[in-house]
């Protein structure tokens, strides 16, 4: 190779090292600041090596599976309360809004809002989380058992609340 | 050792290969694209979650690969003219950036449609998304950069110098639902696992992307011809093909 196009090289392959390295030291401290949210074990145990717990009243977002049998919906508003879970401790959500048509028990759920106390958040906004499994309903139901409700098929609030994962609903 | 690929730095060699190609990949492109996207979008059974919202994964999932894979080829080409100074790579970055701008466009806005009756937002500040749109941005700099400068010379080899630095954030973009939690799921198709869609929902899909990449590399060919005849006006070729014509 010729020694001009040798220093180039070296100099290209240079600065992109450099700037990896740069990159990655920068995504590396942030790293705890780019989660989009905590989940409930780390909101209860702390997060990191420092364990370091979110103080009552600070803003936040929390991630988690809504908790079968959790959903308590009040019958006069909008007002609803369920419970997420990962691994460990729950952490209760309350809301006052309209949930997501993805919304129900057992789905992934990102809330954003005020921790009230240690395990609890009054939310703001409510999104529903889905994995990236797709698959035709029959194939669902032959492989997990589980019947889901189009959500344009999805009853009123009520219904949607009791049929989901149950064998009852219609598809 | 890469004698062989001499002949491809020679604008002219280029030039006519590139006409060469160019109908047969349009053609291929037209016809996966009809298929696939026909296929994906009207006879594959509803997903048993999300009903027929889902299907908007036969647009959004190729082009946001080849949002991905359009820069790594433009990245190549601008390492390449960077360190080597071959002509024809140093054009190609220009003629690459905007196709990937747009794959990239469409990525994030059929995104931002599915998330909407999904998620219940259309945007939110997680890392898969972010990315993305650092890599919008990244493919506007470089078109930008290069008009910056009133050397054409010049202004090429800014661009491809942001080209290649910007390459740093593919890996970010791959990983990045792996290494935080995000809203984003993770990714239904890899290399080495099963994917997890379906096989009725994932042959539309594979055709969709083969699709994409063929009507990427389709364009680029006529993009590329169009900088050959540009940046090589006053050479004789040109002229007596001008002529001929």
């Amino acid at each position: 190779m010729q020694p001009r196009r040798q220093k180039r090289l070296v100099a290209v392959l240079l600065v992109i090292g450099l700037l990896t390295a740069a990159v990655g030291s920068m995504l590396y401290a942030l790293q705890q600041n780019i989660d989009l949210f905590y989940t409930p074990s780390q909101l209860v145990e702390g997060l990191g090596k420092d364990k370091i717990k979110p103080v009552v009243g600070q803003r936040l977002r929390i991630g988690g599976m809504v908790v079968e049998g959790s959903v308590k919906r009040d019958p006069d508003s909008l007002k609803v309360s369920f419970d997420l879970v990962d691994t460990g401790p729950l952490v209760t959500v309350t809301y006052e809004g309209i949930l997501p048509d993805l919304f129900r028990e057992g789905q992934g759920i990102v809330a954003q809002g005020t921790l009230i106390d240690a395990t609890t958040i009054a939310a703001t906004e409510v999104l529903a989380k889905h994995d990236e499994e797709y698959m035709p309903p029959e194939v669902a139901e032959a492989l997990k058992g589980i019947r889901h409700v189009p959500p344009s098929q999805q009853g009123d609030v009520s219904r949607q609340n009791s049929s989901d994962n149950s064998t009852e609903g219609r598809y | 050792m890469f004698k062989w690929l001499h002949p491809y730095a020679k604008p002219e060699t280029v030039y006519h290969l590139c006409g060469r190609w160019y109908p047969w990949l349009m053609a291929l492109a037209l016809l996966l694209l009809l298929l696939g996207n026909i296929w994906g979008l009207a006879f594959t059974p509803p997903d048993y979650q999300q009903g027929d919202s889902y299907r908007i994964i036969h647009i959004h999932v190729p082009s946001a690969i080849m949002s991905m894979g359009s820069y790594s080829a433009m990245a190549i080409a601008a390492f390449i003219a960077l360190v080597w100074q071959v002509k024809v790579a140093q054009w190609s970055v220009l003629a690459i950036a905007p196709i990937g701008a747009v794959y990239t466009a469409i990525a994030l806005i059929t995104g931002m449609a599915w998330g909407k009756p999904m998620w219940g937002t259309w945007w939110v500040w997680d890392a898969r998304l972010t990315s993305e749109l650092i890599l919008l941005f990244l493919y506007l700099g470089v078109i930008a950069l290069s008009g910056a400068f009133s050397d054409r010379q010049t202004g090429a080899k800014a661009a491809s110098l942001l080209a290649v630095v910007g390459v740093i954030n593919l890996p970010i973009i791959h990983f990045s639902v792996e290494w935080w939690n995000t809203l984003h799921q993770g990714a239904s198709i890899t290399k080495f696992a099963k994917p997890s869609i379906d096989p009725s929902m994932l042959w539309p899909l594979l055709i969709s992307i083969l699709a994409f990449k063929v009507l990427m590399l389709a364009l680029l060919c006529l993009r590329l011809r169009t900088a050959i005849l540009l940046n090589e006006q006053h050479r004789p070729w040109v002229k007596a093909m001008a002529g001929e014509e």
